[in-house]
């Protein structure tokens, strides 16, 4: 039981490489990749994905008056459309290359790793949506900085926006490149420079309601091409799920153990601390909060987390189906290894078994729709990221912090653009900056600082009286210096960015430990704060209580 | 947004009873489901870390699927559909008691 239970370091390092290929898109893994042939029918369609996008961003920007608009559509989508661009923001190319190719690597475990993917959902909707609804009007930190210091905590909580939307950004940009480069046959320069340049399009013209429609159009597209490729997969066996297991086990070389948790999450406190951070990590996400303000009301919020969590628990089935399948049909096919020898490194490398399926039981055309696809998926999550930065900028930062609120709405709309055209830039350059560093280490940090600075004082204001503004800062700073130390100190930096023999802190996601001493610190402070202004932030914590429940004085909030 | 403590609107809402079985009624949904949701999965992840061979046993005899299949999947689609029971409750019962309160409180 010890044994098992003490991850060996070439485990530990399949587990860092497979979480790199999670959430962001697999830049460590994917790696410095070949170029392939130019793939014309890939770019064909992914010039009429742009085309029709643009033609709504046209659209959008006649729409685009005011900076509720901008921010959150006017509050204009309904909860079914918002469930889909939720359900966009989730089903990102990571989780389509990602979660199959865990499953078609590791069986049973990659069933486990999408199922703590996904037991997120349910909890943000009984404890954050309600509130984050009724109390937000733009940004996150809207919410933190309710009754607490405006300046300082609006501030702090734009800063950890910011950073979690730039780590996220460089991730996004490395692995479009890469997954260009591979798909399309595509610079990774020129792939970096299109996503970048469509991003700002999006962004800075359509504002939310583009960027909106581009994620529902993506999700549309990504489980029209999931159900139809499952549905491939599945009559190549008879539409038996028992048949490809049969022939999984047959194929693959762990044999009947693919059916079984293996090693991969063998460690409790591993699987616990990874699955914190992508729980908690996921509900602080900027650009995913900012989804529970661009629908009309508190009725819609639910609905939109309804629809998105069936949509998403839906597509990850359909995904580990793929991944089964694929361990037959790919894993037992010479076109898709490396000199033709199964069993040895896959042609793209080993977030590519989805692809090689598709080309398998589509051909060259299915595979060029399901790679257009990808590049679409990443956009549109860059053009959220962009524009959940670009608000906390504009937004947070100067029409509230340093105009104090005395900044027109055309003033601030200008902000927001120049602020959107500045990111877009700064991610080209970061892009390019990275493409050949490993940027695995961005995804924990992403994650980890996302659970441990934006994550406690948001659900500590909304439930818990006695936060103070010096609490929330204190919990804050000591969620991010120790997120980030031990970022530095594990596998990711200390052995694969410093070349050290082996990580200090041993596990991958920091979540469990920086997240649970920025709750403590959090309160002890926040118990030890006898100001006078600490009085007055607990006593407008009955107001708060009673708005974040009914939603009264929201509606009129909404309309600054 | 800069809501002065004690606003009157908000304290007329805080002496309807209403508005204090709504807060009860509904956090209790919302823990309950929470409650099912975390204690199913950690308890399938304690499963998954201390004891892995319970999850792979084969279905039947003949079976090559394991029963952590339909096991994962019961997780993921009752999760799904708790998240229709609170939004069946929060939209329908609470939804019109919080406009009913509402409308007592600002008319």
């Amino acid at each position: 039981m010890t044994a098992r239970r003490i991850l060996p370091a070439a485990t530990a390092a399949t587990l860092f490489a497979t979480l790199a290929a999670m959430p962001a898109l697999a830049a460590g893994d994917v790696g410095q990749l070949e170029k392939q042939p130019v793939n014309l029918s890939a770019i064909g369609m992914f010039i009429a994905f742009v085309v029709m996008t643009l033609g709504i961003t046209y659209w959008a920007a006649s729409r685009t008056r005011s900076t509720s608009d901008f921010y959150t559509a006017g509050g204009g989508i309904t909860g079914f459309q918002n469930g889909l661009a939720i359900a966009g923001d989730y089903m990102s190319a990571a989780t389509l290359l990602g979660l199959s190719s865990l499953v078609f690597a590791k069986g049973y475990d990659g069933f486990v790793y999408t199922i703590s993917f996904f037991v997120g959902w349910p909890i943000i909707l009984f404890l954050l949506a309600e509130r984050l609804r009724n109390l937000g009007h733009f940004t996150f930190a809207d919410i933190a900085s309710y009754r607490l210091d405006q300046g300082k905590i609006r501030t702090f909580a734009a800063i950890g926006s910011l950073t979690v939307v730039c780590f996220y950004l460089i991730v996004q940009m490395v692995g479009a490149g890469q997954l260009i480069k591979l798909l399309f046959g595509l610079d990774y320069n020129v792939a970096v420079i299109v996503v970048g340049v469509l991003m700002v399009v999006y962004v800075t013209f359509g504002g939310m309601i583009a960027t909106t429609w581009v994620q529902i159009i993506k999700a549309v597209l990504l489980l029209g091409g999931g159900i139809l490729l499952a549905f491939l997969a599945l009559s190549r066996f008879g539409f038996s799920l028992e048949a490809i297991a049969k022939s999984a086990i047959a194929s693959h070389k762990d044999g009947v153990k693919i059916m079984g948790p293996g090693t991969l999450l063998a460690d409790p406190v591993s699987a616990v601390s990874l699955s914190l951070g992508l729980l908690f990590g996921t509900a602080a996400l900027p650009h995913i909060m900012m989804r529970f303000f661009t629908v009309p009301n508190a009725r819609e919020a639910r609905k939109s987390v309804f629809y998105a969590s069936g949509f998403i628990g839906f597509f990850f089935l359909i995904v580990c189906v793929l991944g089964m399948a694929a361990i037959t049909i790919v894993g037992t096919d010479p076109q898709f290894f490396e000199g033709g020898k199964v069993g040895g490194k896959l042609i793209g490398g080993g977030n590519m078994p989805v692809m090689h399926l598709a080309k398998a039981l589509g051909g060259d055309l299915f595979l060029g729709f399901l790679s257009a696809v990808a590049f679409a998926t990443i956009l549109a999550v860059v053009s959220g990221l962009a524009l959940a930065g670009a608000s906390a900028i504009a937004h947070d930062l100067y029409a509230r912090v340093i105009r104090k609120g005395e900044a027109t709405e055309r003033e601030e709309m200008r902000v927001s653009k120049i602020a959107s055209l500045v990111l877009g830039v700064l991610a080209v350059v970061l892009g390019i900056a990275f493409e050949k560093q490993n940027v695995a280490f961005l995804v924990g940090l992403t994650f980890g600082v996302a659970a441990s600075v934006n994550f406690p004082v948001l659900i500590l204001s909304m439930y818990w009286k006695g936060l103070t503004t010096r609490g929330a800062l204190a919990g804050g700073i000591a969620g991010l210096i120790s997120a980030v130390t031990l970022v530095v100190l594990s596998n990711a930096v200390w052995v694969v960015v410093l070349n050290n023999p082996a990580p200090i802190f041993p596990y991958e996601q920091p979540a469990l430990f920086s997240m649970t001493l920025a709750f403590i610190v959090t309160i002890i402070v926040s118990k030890l704060d006898g100001s006078a202004s600490a009085r007055a932030e607990r006593a407008a914590f009955e107001d708060q209580f009673v708005r974040s429940q009914t939603g009264i004085g929201a509606a009129a909030a909404a309309r600054h | 947004m800069h809501s002065p403590a004690n606003t009157p609107v908000y304290e007329r809402v805080r002496r309807n009873p209403k508005f204090h079985e709504l807060v009860r009624q509904r956090s209790r949904l919302a823990l309950i489901l929470s409650a099912i949701v975390l204690v199913g999965y950690y308890a399938f992840m304690m499963v998954v870390a201390f004891a892995p061979g319970l999850l792979q046993t084969p279905l039947s005899d003949e079976s090559s699927l394991s029963v952590g299949f339909p096991i994962g999947a019961a997780i993921i689609i009752l999760s799904w559909l708790l998240t229709g029971v609170y939004s069946h409750f929060a939209n329908g019962r609470f939804q019109d008691l919080t406009d009913e309160i509402t409308r007592e409180t600002l008319q």
